[in-house]
């Protein structure tokens, strides 16, 4: 029988009822609205990932994709205007946004026919600090898929049985999904380069000849 | 060697004269046996050929091996991803010679659609020596029946002596490609230079 | 979690007739990535004892071929050739999820007649990969030759079709953000017409040889058992997941395109083993020789496109959506994040047949070499989609 699935700012009150101090954080999502998500921080994501599998109003038993999104460090410039000796000055601040990396995953529940609910984790950053709580101990689906963000934007999943490259070989080192991957560079023959890969291609051509 | 009219006038009388090498080449080129090795979507199409509609036994190539030691003719029919590229050099080294290969494929050619990943590589020519390109996306089974007729011409064309016989019956040519290890950031080496020379391009205007 | 591991596993006792203990060491294969059973470049590490596996671990990556990572240096149009070469043997269904998952995004509506263009070659496709599918599994069991060659015979005929729409037999590359991209051409209907009147004939002559087959049976019942809660857990989707009795199919769920307006039921299977996987494919078929009636029958005059769609310059706005549809191999699903640029900020693909492989392991434990091959082909896994 299909239920209808309490929307998503019931749903965060169910959860914090349910669990005394977790926190979550609804992120909105503009074009489609039934599309929001809920963003649990990595130390509580267990304890709700297990709550919204076992609630019986809930019953979010497949975790039907895992996906990892990057977002870089960015450089934030706020323009304030003060006047400074009577003169009319403008001040830009740029602040560095440290990136980290997003972990999101959609659950539906195939004994309840509703869904998705989108769950999110962040690392703390992209360098050093990148774990997140595996569900896979929770949602066995996310095994693979959870190896899959590690190898290709290098989350590590604590609690994660096995956690291992899946795509790329044993021994390589980058994340290539991370926006600022450099591919290693064989653009030794380009027949019909252009944009990218045409700046690319001219470091291995020799220089244009001058015309006559 | 016989003269060719004599040959035609023997022939109408139903007297066959041949040579050796034509006997050989024709022998050898009538029974091309595939290496039953699919990489990506052109295999579908390998497949296709195969089958009832297209029917590649018309050809003598329906033989399709999966053991590399019982194949005549590699048929690179998809992308080669850099994780995969070392298992197919290593395919094509434990062919028996003589031993041919068709890249089957944008991919195979050059990497085709896939040509700006990172894990692909830029066409199966930096590792192998290709005899026949099929260009497309993937080639009809037609296409492969083309190329494995020229492949057929290529082979009936070839000399058993002189200074221009094909590789498995010169000592001094290899018949082994050295198989690339994985690198911490790309296959090592990524290409085989001795066997691979970018074509030189100058852009025009 | 209760994973097997292959110490819990008793395997059998490793006694020989008289009763004598043996010693022997596990024998250690790595199958693939090129060995004839594995439908491509995939590859298994086995740990055999005897015959019987006591481990099983996939390897994957041998055709990643960075679709995701390129599509985000592409525009949203331009990834539209790359879903169809992502399971290729279901170019349109991949359209379609990847179309979706845009007109979400964007808001865009689907006109009526492309609504009907969508769902008839989206069974078309069905129909074809189901039959393909038949065609390998009964390959690996050692039926070599006839079974595939009738299934291809049929394939033909619906790739006929696709390429009289499309202009290719596989890389159709059809469906638009809002529509479809061409009208059906002169007498397409008619055709389509005759293919779907003719399959059942070919259904039934498939099955009198093949269904009941006694070998069939011993090979495949009981063999590869998935229960229910396991399949939910481990996300299995598509007809893997309806084998174990789990009634869930994206059509009747989301209701997506016009799939409410058509009649047809989900075949669920009782045992979850591979015979049971076969046969709700069959079964399938049928099913969808009934909607594509039905929908050939409904098919009204209109545009196929709305009119509103842009083609160049899309771009939506910053946000996220999630389309899915119910694929011929499970639940397809693209998950798109949008920074209101004219590339995707990040393009995800929900690839079924990668998912559904998670349990492999589980169904193969205490088979034989031989039964792991079956089971691997009953997944139905198409490399492209695997690997992406
Ligand atoms: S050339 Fe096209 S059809 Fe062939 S493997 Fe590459 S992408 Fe697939």
């Amino acid at each position: 029988m299909a239920m209808p699935l309490p929307v998503l700012e019931e749903l965060k009150s169910l959860l914090e009822a349910a669990l005394p101090g977790v926190r979550t954080e609804l992120v909105p999502n503009g074009p489609v609205p039934a599309q929001a998500s809920l963003r649990v921080a990595p130390t509580d994501a267990d304890a709700a990932a297990r709550f919204l599998r076992d609630d019986p109003r809930l019953r979010l038993d497949t975790c039907s994709n895992v996906t990892g999104i990057d977002w870089p460090d960015r450089e934030e410039k706020t323009t304030s205007k003060a006047i400074v000796d009577g003169v009319e000055k403008e001040t830009v601040e740029i602040r560095r946004v440290p990136g980290y990396l997003e972990v999101v995953y959609h659950l539906y529940s195939v004994s309840l026919k509703h869904g998705p609910v989108i769950l999110r984790q962040r690392t703390a950053n992209r360098g050093d600090d990148c774990t997140v709580a595996s569900l896979t101990p929770v949602w066995r689906g996310c095994e693979f898929q959870e190896r899959e963000v590690y190898d290709l934007f290098g989350v590590r999943f604590a609690g994660h049985p096995d956690l291992r490259r899946i795509l790329m070989w044993e021994g390589f080192l980058d994340h290539p999904m991370r926006r600022d991957y450099v591919a290693p560079d064989d653009h030794e023959y380009e027949p019909t380069p252009h944009d990218e890969v045409l700046a690319l291609a001219k470091a291995h051509y020799p220089a244009p000849e001058a015309k006559p | 060697m016989i003269d060719e009219g004599l040959k035609n006038e023997l022939a109408k009388q139903g007297v066959v004269a041949t040579s050796l090498q034509e006997l050989y080449n024709w022998g050898r080129s009538n029974s091309v046996w595939p290496l039953s090795f699919g990489l990506a979507c052109c295999a579908i199409e390998m497949i296709a050929a195969s089958m009832s509609r297209w029917d590649i036994s018309r050809f003598g190539s329906e033989v399709f091996r999966p053991s590399p030691r019982q194949a005549d003719l590699m048929i690179v029919a998809g992308t080669v991803t850099k994780k995969m590229a070392p298992q197919v050099v290593r395919l094509y080294n434990q062919m028996p010679e003589p031993k041919y290969v068709i890249a089957m494929g944008a991919c195979a050619i050059s990497g085709g659609p896939f040509k700006q990943g990172y894990n692909v590589l830029k066409g199966i020519d930096r590792l192998l020596p290709v005899d026949i390109h099929i260009p497309g996306c993937p080639p009809r089974p037609e296409a492969l029946l083309h190329a494995l007729i020229a492949l057929q011409e290529k082979i009936a064309g070839e000399k058993l002596t002189g200074p221009n016989r094909p590789r498995h019956l010169r000592a001094d040519a290899p018949s082994e490609f050295p198989v690339p290890e994985f690198g911490p950031h790309d296959l090592v080496p990524p290409k085989n230079d001795a066997l691979w020379k970018p074509i030189p391009f100058v852009r025009a205007g | 979690m209760n994973r097997p591991t292959p110490e819990s596993f008793v395997v059998r006792p490793r006694v020989d007739h008289e009763g004598t203990e043996l010693e022997g060491d596990m024998l250690e294969v790595s199958m693939g990535p090129q060995h004839p059973s594995t439908h491509g470049v995939f590859r298994m590490d086995v740990v055999l004892d005897g015959e019987t596996v006591v481990k099983l671990k996939p390897v994957f990556g041998y055709l990643h071929r960075n679709h995701e990572k390129i599509a985000e240096g592409t525009s949203y149009l331009g990834s539209m050739p790359y879903t169809d070469r992502l399971d290729y043997f279901c170019s349109l269904t991949n359209n379609w999820a990847y179309a979706l998952a845009v007109e979400r995004l964007a808001g865009l509506q689907v006109p009526e007649r492309a609504e009907y263009i969508r769902v008839i070659t989206a069974e078309l496709t069905r129909l074809q990969n189901h039959v393909g599918l038949c065609g390998f599994l009964l390959q690996d069991m050692g039926a070599l030759g006839t079974p595939l060659m009738w299934a291809f015979r049929q394939r033909e005929k619906v790739l006929d079709l696709f390429e009289s729409l499309t202009g290719a037999r596989m890389m159709c590359n059809y469906m638009r953000f809002g529509g479809c991209r061409c009208d059906l051409p002169a007498g397409w209907l008619e055709q389509a017409r005759t293919v779907v009147a003719d399959f059942p004939a070919f259904l039934r002559e498939f099955e009198t040889l093949l269904s009941g087959n006694e070998i069939l049976m011993a090979r495949t019942q009981g063999v590869g058992r998935l229960s229910p809660e396991l399949a939910v857990a481990g996300s299995v989707t598509g007809p893997m997941l309806r084998a174990s009795g789990v009634d869930y199919d994206v059509r009747k769920v989301d209701r997506y395109g016009i799939y409410d307006r058509f009649e047809f039921r989900v075949p669920l299977g009782d045992h979850g083993d591979v015979y049971d996987r076969y046969m709700i494919r069959v079964l399938e078929m049928h099913e969808s020789l009934a909607i594509l009636r039905q929908a050939l029958k409904g098919i009204p005059g209109g545009p196929v496109i709305d009119p509103k769609a842009k083609l160049r310059g899309f771009r939506p706005k910053p946000g996220e959506s999630y389309g899915r549809i119910e694929g011929p191999k499970g639940e397809l699903g693209f998950y798109l994040v949008s920074d209101g640029g004219p590339n995707p900020y990040r393009y995800r693909i929900r690839p079924p047949s990668f998912i559904n492989l998670t349990l492999l392991e589980d169904m193969c434990l205490g088979r034989s070499i031989a039964d792991a091959v079956i089971i691997l082909g009953s997944v139905d896994i198409v490399l492209g989609e695997v690997d992406r």
